[in-house]
């Protein structure tokens, strides 16, 4: 499911604190991805179920995209989440601990039973797998083409470096490996490659380092647990001046070709086609949100 | 019972004085009724001999205090201030009664004044309090008529004679045995000695209050000898450390940081922000976080402002130093940091409470200010601002500097989050009226932003730039579908205080709350 969704920055916000959901609608982040999962102890599960489950339901101008992480399906409380949050519309669950494409696939099949019962289209809920063990970083590209429902994968660093027997640095030695193959068995299946979470909410300088490092090597989006973090993640993937303005230029000179009746142009010497403009709508639409340009990029031109 | 412009009741009489109701910001002119300045006594001192008299009782002896007689003292120590405690239980002990307290503020650590209001030692209070005194009196638990002003307001209520002040007890943490003194340096260094200025200068009495005799002459001079009767020395004035009323760091809180990020969208749009920019916020994590912001935004467009104003921070200390401003007008010091720069910067200007804000002079320094964060209890869908009194009822704040910069600034903006606890800050009705909301620009909360009619070019460029801009209706509508409107406090027909506007007409009352 290759989508044009914008999701720099993914907010994880615990299920059980309700000082903190009654906020949601306020943070500014692309996505909130409501934690039924570790941030919940186990006897608090009902509670936390039921209180997102009535934010849900009170929350009427949904200003962004909201994901429910729920428990793994293999626990006990996994399909009592979906049954709870499901009739909520969530946009997508966040699936943990999702180490096979046939992890995914069940939770596909759960998904389509509920759309069919309900009158929905299939596919309706989108799914985000964490990618979160050695093993689930080997079989990323099948978990990555199981189902159309996934539109991104994310790497959960924590749990990561606890299966590999190591510990989690802020330089991030740990996890060149992970993050190549991750986000290439995402690019390579079409959908978004998603970053871990940075846990040392004090240190902004390291993480706009690691938002930077994510960034060049094909990241779109960033997990963070405190809305601090917001910004910091947003001017790091914020596309520089330069690049604004020659996203424009390539959309003008697109634009331009179009009206001569072709898909190809040259500009300053240099050839634009297809993929040089989908980058550039990709800049400006980034920049947009950044309130970098001042009007929204007219999509359609993708069309052309 | 008259109704001001604001449609509140106010009485035509309070405490034996009379009282006009409020009308507008500029309503009163002082030519029209006659203002003028209040004079005292000229006198005679042939001898160049010191002027200790000894300690607290042998001064208040000295100075002819009697029955029925209004004396001052300033603020500056905040709630590490030790002077107006001991002055009131010294003026018990020598059989003094019927007292009128017209201090510059009253703080917390002034509680201990409550038995001697209980005993009629104190019987009025001339201006405004924090915490437990006000607390008491909106409970009615204690009587004693208050008249709640602002910064300027007392300032011009001093100097027109409006409150004459028989004896002024000033804290003096650097002084000689003559009466030179200034608030520099000393074990009671307090900084800026701004409020005491306009005491020293039209109280009939002039008293300096050491713990720090020096050698002739205390130099520089704030307030000079030749306007000081009597000196008089104490063990300590109080503690210096407890300066620092809230917090001196930047909040980490996500909505405060929300509302600061907003207010800083605020004043970048107002077009105010380029070189000769003047600003003023006061302390808090919120108003310190929107300094942050201002300081970014000047660092990075190589921005030179003209002055920092009121209260001033070790924030503002640094803009100052890193050449991000001209000066800095200081009425007060707000931390240690502050009184340690005062002492040793030309640049770091002390200012008396009548220079910052009174209204009846040819010009106060607010009047030059283009954008001032201010904070609030409540806010009304009128724009109205209560500082005084909490959505409980109970009066536990003073007004500062609030109207009187609401008022000055160009561009006044109200920091304030849409929730507090389970209660909604933006009301109908706020319970007090403090500022008039004529007088404020925009209303900045973590929900969206609200500009008032007057300043349609900064809405229409906050709405350019896609910020959250919202009629403060929707605000209060969206905020009560939050949390439901709460029940209304009730309060008795009893008035217990005034709340005066700085030009001197009464804006709101305080009445006791129904138990």
């Amino acid at each position: 499911m290759a989508d044009s969704q914008l999701r720099r920055t993914l907010l994880f916000v615990p299920g059980n604190m309700p000082s903190m959901l009654q906020n949601v609608p306020l943070f500014k982040c692309d996505s909130v991805i409501i934690d039924l999962e570790d941030a919940v102890n186990h006897a608090e599960k009902d509670a936390a179920r039921n209180l997102v489950r009535r934010f849900l339901e009170n929350w009427k101008d949904r200003n962004k995209e909201v994901l429910v992480r729920i428990n793994p399906l293999y626990t006990k409380w996994g399909r009592d989440d979906l049954k709870a949050i499901l009739p909520e519309r969530p946009d997508a669950i966040r699936f943990p601990m999702c180490e096979t494409p046939e992890l995914a696939l069940e939770l596909d099949a759960e998904l389509a039973a509920y759309e069919r019962a309900n009158g929905l289209e299939v596919g309706h809920f989108g799914i985000l797998p964490s990618i979160e063990t050695v093993k689930s970083v080997l079989n990323a590209y099948a978990i990555a083409t199981s189902t159309k429902r996934i539109f991104g994968l994310a790497f959960g660093a924590e749990d990561y470096t606890a299966s590999m027997g190591v510990a989690r640095t802020n330089s991030g030695e740990d996890l060149i490996h992970p993050r190549m193959m991750i986000v290439m068995a995402a690019k390579a299946a079409g959908i978004q490659a998603i970053d871990s979470v940075f846990s040392d909410v004090n240190d902004m300088e390291a993480l706009k380092k690691e938002t930077e490092l994510v960034k060049r090597i094909g990241y779109t989006g960033k997990c963070l647990v405190n809305p601090r973090q917001i910004d910091v993640i947003h001017e790091a993937f914020a596309p520089k001046r330069e690049e604004i303005d020659y996203a424009l230029e390539v959309v003008e000179a697109i634009k331009q070709a179009r009206q001569m009746g072709t898909g190809v142009i040259s500009l300053k010497g240099k050839m634009v086609d297809a993929p040089i403009v989908k980058r550039a709508v990709n800049t400006l639409r980034v920049a947009f949100a950044q309130g970098l340009v001042a009007t929204p990029i007219d999509e359609e031109i993708l069309n052309g | 019972m008259a109704k001001n412009s604001l449609g509140r009741e106010i009485p035509e009489t309070f405490n034996g004085k009379r009282y006009m109701p409020y009308k507008d910001p500029h309503a009163i002119v002082p030519e029209t009724f006659h203002f003028q300045r209040a004079s005292r006594m000229l006198k005679r001192n042939y001898s160049g001999a010191s002027k200790v008299v000894g300690g607290l009782r042998e001064a208040i002896i000295a100075s002819g205090l009697k029955d029925g007689m209004t004396i001052s003292t300033h603020h500056h120590l905040r709630n590490g201030d030790r002077l107006l405690n001991d002055l009131v239980k010294e003026i018990d002990a020598l059989g003094i009664r019927d007292i009128r307290i017209a201090a510059s503020s009253v703080h917390i650590v002034h509680a201990e004044l409550i038995p001697y209001i209980k005993k009629g030692v104190i019987t009025a209070l001339e201006c405004g309090v924090n915490g437990p005194i006000g607390e008491q009196i909106s409970k009615g638990e204690i009587k004693c008529p208050i008249v709640v002003r602002s910064h300027g307001g007392r300032a011009r209520s001093v100097i027109s004679g409006e409150v004459p002040i028989d004896v002024a007890f000033l804290a003096a943490p650097f002084c000689d045995e003559y009466g030179n003194f200034n608030g520099f340096y000393g074990p009671s260094a307090c900084g800026s000695l701004g409020y005491a200025l306009v005491d020293a200068q039209y109280a009939r009495k002039v008293v300096a209050v050491t713990d720090n005799l020096v050698a002739f002459p205390a130099l520089p001079i704030g307030v000079p000898q030749n306007i000081v009767d009597i000196v008089a020395t104490v063990d300590s004035l109080g503690d210096p450390k407890k300066i620092v009323s809230s917090t001196t760091k930047l909040t980490k809180d996500p909505m405060g940081l929300q509302i600061a990020q907003y207010a800083a969208m605020v004043i970048d749009s107002s077009g105010y922000l380029k070189n000769g920019f003047s600003f003023q916020t006061g302390t808090g994590g919120i108003s310190l976080a929107v300094a942050g912001h201002v300081r970014d935004m000047m660092r990075e467009r190589k921005i030179k402002g003209s002055f920092g104003c009121g209260g001033i921070t070790g924030f503002f200390v640094d803009m100052l130093e890193e050449g991000l401003f001209e000066g800095l007008f200081d009425v007060q010091c707000f931390d240690l940091k502050a009184v340690e720069s005062i002492g040793r910067n030309r640049k770091h200007q002390e200012m008396s409470a009548g220079l910052y804000a009174n209204p009846f002079n040819m010009g106060a320094v607010v009047n030059r200010l283009d954008c001032a964060i201010l904070s609030a209890t409540e806010i009304d869908v009128n724009f109205n601002v209560n500082v005084n009194t909490e959505s409980s009822g109970l009066l536990l704040h003073n007004t500062g500097g609030h109207c009187d910069v609401a008022n000055g600034a160009k561009v006044s903006i109200i920091v304030c989050p849409s929730i507090r606890g389970r209660l909604p800050m933006v009301r109908d009705e706020v319970t007090t009226i403090t500022t008039p909301g004529e007088t404020v620009g925009v209303l900045v909360t973590e929900r969206g932003i609200a500009v008032n009619d007057h300043l349609p070019e900064l809405k229409a460029e906050l709405i350019r730039r896609r910020a959250p801009v919202k009629d403060i209706r929707q605000l209060h509508d969206e905020i009560y579908a939050v949390t439901g409107a709460p029940k209304a406090v009730e309060f008795t027909d009893e008035v217990v205080g005034l709340i005066e506007y700085l030009d001197g007409t009464i804006i709101d009352t305080v009445r006791t709350v129904r138990a």
